[in-house]
């Protein structure tokens, strides 16, 4: 038998195959089945057998490939952690693919995303599973050009080259970070091998300035704000189930980074990081899911979501390294497990969303939603599903996202052990952030879905739609079935990450499987405890009650006629509620703040026959304070370097001459 | 016993703590003032209730002379000069309530974390006391700084020097004449700045401080 | 044999907040019509007004998709197994684990999603206002709720209701200010969640203040009948929760005998019956305030449960 990490390997080799194919048979007709159903296969293997290696607990396996650098080789490893996000790439993997079955036969250039896409995967599995700095950075970069060249798919659409230019340059920087990152952890002896890094010391500045740097790689592939601007942009510009696999799948890759380097490589953490990570997670939860709510261009909304989600993750990561630095194993392991179970719950669903929204995509050509509505009535299993997935992202019961974010608040609630005041009345603090986030989400995806595929149709081609193809619709309804089963049997999915906790923490939380009826209990059960099962038995069987007694013995007649509306019938769909008006009130109340929103009325004096116009001036702040000036800096210095193109060559000569005596000066003083 | 006399300090403290962020809430001028009279109310309580558990009598003169001046004549004299000048009753914030109380929010937590860091030996009562006399006090400086209406500076000055007393009476330490002469410093103050609002008013019409920027040139 | 027991006063839990809610409304109704000098409706009416909806045929909007038809009961079931979680007059039973504070915080967060989204789906002005202005509200109202539930499990040492209640019943908690800003801060969010005054009028009829009734405004018949029903049992739920948070004398905790169990119901009315009083006494002394006070309003409830969290570290025992 093969040991895991190699049958990964093997899976990954498929994937590199497929790619080859996909260019040989780019002529070919039949070539889009051929590449989704290769990388659909290959998928469904790796998942099974990483999702057999986190089960069954195989343990650690290792394997060294002579490529990469002649005195190193490649080094590979799976183990609990690898194998969780092994699955969750995988997982997101094969869904994208079976989606791509239907959804790619819309595709007007396969050519230019079909060897891409099995690059993709094998970048995201290779970055997973790698174990030596060299391995790691390279597969990092692969994976970020391979999704880089799916941005630029639609390269000729108006916005898609800014997007693509702008994620090629955070994504250069982010490596850069992750670069020097590696750097100051493999130290001047250059043990590149994540087992020699391990078993290193650190000092703690080195410390300090490794998490920083992580921060900046990782984060920026994540999307941790103010780093998240190319997110919104790139992840929309893509085909929509590689939108689903950057927000789903990519963005969990790299949190896999900063897992593996800040909680595995680095040695026991301070409470100052995890000071860091919280403010961080916590201003990227709010400010992600405000923006989410600003926007009318659904595939942006859902970028924008990703953003508050990673958010919620970090969160829970930081809360991870408060309890770790204080030595509480126990809580450590339950934020821990809860981020873990965050990350696996959104790449459901958001994967979820980005399908149902590329379906809305095909079948009507429009993103924006103020030119949808009234989908249900024409695309009623895709809204369907999408619904489950708006219920899900929003955490409430009994679906999956909930249940995360409930462990997630149990973690907040264990924060008067901490010895530290300054955590200690922060972490409650970081609690009212996250509860204002997911209250904002659940108005961020009423307004997706209402405005969407409620209501009536805002344009032709909105009444025009009809319901995707079958691929399409099995790829959403599994994912949907996965949300809800996540939801009602968490207890499952919680002892299925404890290995992982084991192995990260040294600590993991209670067996859940005996308790009873199937019902989660984080500490003990005085404290706290949760049973989605019940939930849903119970909230189905009062329904049903419900519509049973009505029925039977009160009345069941229905008739049809125009809508109510006080008597005031709108002529038009277009006087409806719009994506816009819907937030207002919340952009009153956050908005003046966070975008420096502010609201203009030109009101003609009566017999005036102008329009009325109504205007809002919205302010992205982080592209105005931070970016603009970066951007205009390095305009300025670019100026300045420019000069040198054009000088004489005795400038030249003499340019390479004080070069060489400067440093000859240095090496003199030096040594 | 020793419980529940706690409690009841903790408890008046943390009233005031609680009226500050009202003050810090409240947009009309006469709802101010009345809730300064509360905060007042509430201090002199405390001040008793300290009096009464550390059984120091001269406790009780403070606690009087908060409940006469801070709470009666201050009071009815600003609601007298508010209704003499025709102060608009709206009181007019430089700084948004949302932003204003997130503000009070964070100076509270500060306060907190700085108190309890360095009094951890002291006994607890003094500590907490500690920490909410600074939370009060730095209140009342965000209330003076976020009102544009020199009443409203007034009393958010009024409400800082509350803060200051709270302190003095949980630590045991102020003795009776520094008291009395911080009682009658402040009351000068407030006339001065009484004589000061006339003279405003008189100048320019209104008691927006900022038509003093105005006069002297700073803002277009 | 105590499961079975359990279990039946769970169901007579279930059966009890069912029958109460819509009387505790029409109690409200009635005094409230009383201090106004008005005669006022019986304090059953309520209980007719559901049997006439009931009876009635719906007049279904000719756009209204399936959506809108399952809302009803889906709100309708996730406010009653709520508010069935809430101790009302017994503790410690069997289902009160399958979910805690922050789980019934989040069942009526999902009835607040559907209905909002039944508001939009007809594709009117007002339906859209309605729900656009109630996530508005729910926004904050949530956060300042959960802060509350934090503040509460903090020092209470749990989020389990019934731990929560037994705790708060026990003479070690004393008076805590942190507690009593936490009080405020739920009563702030009940009114708001129940749209009551100063938040909202459930009385009025002027479509462009309201904000819960603009959101039902194309419901009719027996989905009208299973909305309000709802609305009943919140307001019914937020007041249990009031009475078992804060005020938890007399209630039966596990294996007690049937008659402490008589003594609990009647002391449970007995605290339904003040609370409305006070309830009516508060909403006829004050005024509606415009909606974009409402944030600041709910702003206040979230500073507050904030602050009692802060202060809670410096109260007794740390």
């Amino acid at each position: 038998m093969i040991p895991a990490v190699a049958q990964q390997i093997w899976c990954v080799a498929a994937l590199l195959g497929t790619t080859a194919l996909a260019i040989a048979s780019s002529r070919s007709r039949r070539s889009t089945a051929l590449v989704y159903g290769a990388t659909f296969a290959i998928s469904l293997v790796a998942l099974a057998g990483a999702l057999f290696s986190l089960i069954a607990r195989t343990g650690a396996t290792e394997l060294t490939l002579p490529i990469g650098l002649p005195w190193l080789g490649s080094h590979f490893r799976l183990d609990a952690l690898a194998a969780f996000f092994l699955v969750v790439v995988n997982l997101g993997a094969a869904a994208a693919s079976l989606y791509g079955l239907g959804y790619g036969s819309h595709e007007s250039m396969p050519q230019r995303i079909l060897p891409f896409f099995p690059a993709f995967l094998a970048g995201m599995n290779l970055v997973v599973l790698a174990d030596d700095a060299f391995t790691y950075l390279l597969c990092w970069e692969f994976m970020s050009l391979a999704s880089w060249a799916l941005v630029m798919a639609h390269h000729r659409e108006p916005d898609n080259a800014r997007a693509g230019y702008v994620y090629l340059v955070m994504a250069s920087f982010g490596t850069l970070a992750l670069l020097l990152a590696f750097g100051l952890l493999s130290g001047a002896g250059g043990g590149y091998g994540f087992a020699a890094i391990r078993s290193a010391q650190h000092t703690p500045s080195e410390a300090a300035l490794v998490l920083a740097l992580m921060l900046l790689g990782a984060g920026s592939k994540a999307g941790l704000v103010p780093l998240h601007v190319w997110l919104p942009l790139a992840h929309p510009a893509a085909p929509s189930h590689v939108s689903a696999l950057m927000s789903g799948v990519m963005t969990k890759v790299a949190i896999y980074g900063f897992i593996r380097v800040v909680f595995d490589l680095l040695g026991p953490p301070s409470w100052s990081a995890g000071v860091v990570v919280l403010i961080l997670g916590g201003a990227t939860a709010v400010i992600g899911i405000l923006y989410a709510l600003m926007e009318n261009d659904l595939k942006r909304l859902l970028a924008y979501s990703t953003i508050e989600n990673i958010g919620v993750i970090f969160t829970s990561l930081g809360l991870a390294l408060a309890f770790q630095a204080n030595g509480f194993g126990l809580a450590a392991a339950l934020a821990f497990t809860a981020s873990l179970f965050h990350v696996l719950n959104h790449s459901f669903f958001k994967s979820l969303l980005f399908f149902g929204a590329g379906a809305v995509l095909t079948s009507t050509g429009e993103r924006d939603m103020e030119k949808l509505g009234g989908l249900i009535h024409r695309m009623p299993l895709t809204s369907f599903v999408f619904l489950v997935g708006c219920v899900a992202i929003s955490a409430l019961p009994p679906f999956n996202g909930f249940v995360s974010e409930w462990l997630i608040f149990q973690a907040v609630l264990q924060s008067p052990d901490l010895p530290q005041w300054v955590l200690k009345i922060m972490v409650p603090a970081v609690g009212a952030l996250l509860a204002l986030a997911a209250a904002l989400a659940a108005a961020c995806f009423v307004k997706a879905f209402g405005i969407t595929f409620l209501g009536r149709a805002r344009s032709p081609a909105a009444e025009a739609a009809g319901e995707v193809d079958r691929y399409s619709l099995a790829a959403m309804f599994s994912l949907a079935a996965l949300c809800f089963l996540a939801g009602i049997l968490p207890g499952l999915v919680i002892d299925a990450l404890s290995p992982v906790a084991q192995a990260v923490i040294g600590h993991r939380m209670p067996v859940q499987a005996n308790d009873a009826w199937l019902s989660i209990v984080p500490i003990e059960e005085s404290r706290s405890s949760y049973n989605g099962l019940l939930v849903f038995a119970f909230i189905t069987a009062a329904a049903s009650l419900a519509v049973y007694f009505i029925h039977r013995f009160a009345s069941r007649a229905i008739r049809r006629g125009p809508a109510w509306g006080c008597g005031f019938a709108d002529p038009t769909p277009a006087a409806q509620y719009s994506g816009a008006s819907f937030v207002q009130p919340i952009r009153r109340v956050f908005g003046t703040l966070v975008f420096q929103a502010r609201e203009h009325v030109d009101m003609p004096a009566p017999g005036d026959l102008r329009p009325a116009r109504f205007k809002v001036d919205m302010h992205d702040l982080v592209w105005e304070r931070l970016y603009t000036p970066l951007t205009e800096a390095v305009w300025f210095l670019a100026d300045r370097l420019n000069q040198l193109q054009f000088l004489t060559i005795r400038r030249y000569l003499s340019l390479v001459f004080a070069t060489l005596v400067t440093l000859l000066l240095v090496l003199a003083i030096w040594s | 016993m020793h419980n529940l006399a706690f409690d009841i300090a903790h408890l008046l403290a943390g009233g005031l703590v609680l009226i500050s962020f009202m003050m810090l809430y409240q947009d009309r001028l006469y709802a101010l003032l009345n809730i300064f009279a509360l905060h007042a109310v509430v201090l002199a309580a405390s001040v008793a209730w300290q009096a009464f558990i550390q059984n120091a009598p001269h406790l009780y003169v403070t606690a009087a002379i908060a409940l006469v001046f801070k709470a009666i004549v201050i009071p009815v004299a600003l609601h007298r000069i508010i209704k003499q000048l025709g102060i608009h009753r709206d009181i007019e914030t430089a700084v948004s309530i949302g932003p204003t109380m997130l503000a009070g929010m964070g100076l509270v937590a500060l306060s907190m974390v700085l108190m309890l860091r360095v009094t951890g030996a002291a006994d607890p009562l003094a500590r907490e006391d500690l920490a909410f006399a600074l939370s009060v006090v730095l209140l009342g400086l965000l209330v003076m700084v976020t009102r544009r209406n020199a009443v409203s500076q007034v009393v958010g000055f009024m409400s800082l020097e509350n803060g200051l007393v709270l302190a003095a009476t949980g630590a045991k330490g102020m003795p009776l004449v520094v008291e009395i002469s911080v009682a009658f410093s402040i009351l000068i103050a407030f006339i001065v700045i009484g004589v000061f609002l006339f003279r405003i008013r008189e100048r320019f019409d209104t008691v927006d401080v900022g038509a003093l920027d105005e006069f002297r040139g700073e803002r277009r | 044999m105590v499961v079975i027991s359990d279990i039946f006063v769970q169901l007579g839990q279930m059966a009890l907040v069912l029958l109460l809610a819509p009387l505790l409304t029409g109690v409200v109704r009635k005094i409230k019509a009383r201090l106004l000098r008005r005669r006022g409706p019986s304090i059953f009416q309520p209980y007719r007004d559901l049997l006439r909806l009931l009876r009635k045929e719906v007049v279904l909007a000719e756009n209204a998709s399936w959506l809108f038809r399952v809302t009803p009961y889906v709100t309708f079931a996730a406010i009653w197994v709520a508010a069935a979680l809430v101790p009302t007059f017994a503790s410690g039973l069997e289902f009160n684990w399958s979910a805690d504070l922050i789980a019934i915080v989040a069942l009526l967060g999902s009835a607040r999603f559907f209905l909002a989204l039944a508001g939009m789906d007809v594709g009117t002005s007002f339906g859209g206002i309605g729900s656009s202005r109630e996530v508005m509200i729910a926004a904050l109202a949530e956060p300042a709720m959960l802060l509350m539930v934090f503040c509460v499990a903090l020092i209470a040492g749990s989020t389990q209701l019934s731990t929560v209640a037994t705790f708060m019943a026990s003479s070690e908690v004393g008076l805590r200010v942190s507690l009593g800003m936490a009080m405020i801060a739920l009563i702030m969010v009940a009114l708001a969640e129940n749209a009551r005054i100063p938040v909202d009028n459930p009385a009025t009829h002027l479509e462009l203040t309201m904000v819960h009734e603009a959101m039902i405004l194309e419901y009719s018949g027996r989905h009208l009948a299973m909305i309000e029903f709802g609305a009943f049992l919140k307001l019914l739920l937020y007041v249990s929760l009031i009475i078992c948070v804060f005020f938890p004398w007399q209630i039966t905790t596990e294996g007690a005998g049937p008659l402490s169990y008589l003594v609990s119901v009647a002391a449970y009315i007995f605290k339904l019956a003040v609370a409305s009083l006070l309830l009516a006494v508060f909403e006829t002394a004050t005024a509606k305030m415009r909606v974009f006070r409402v944030p600041e309003f709910l702003g206040a409830a979230l500073m507050l449960g904030l602050l009692g969290t802060l202060l809670r570290f410096v109260s007794r025992g740390f």
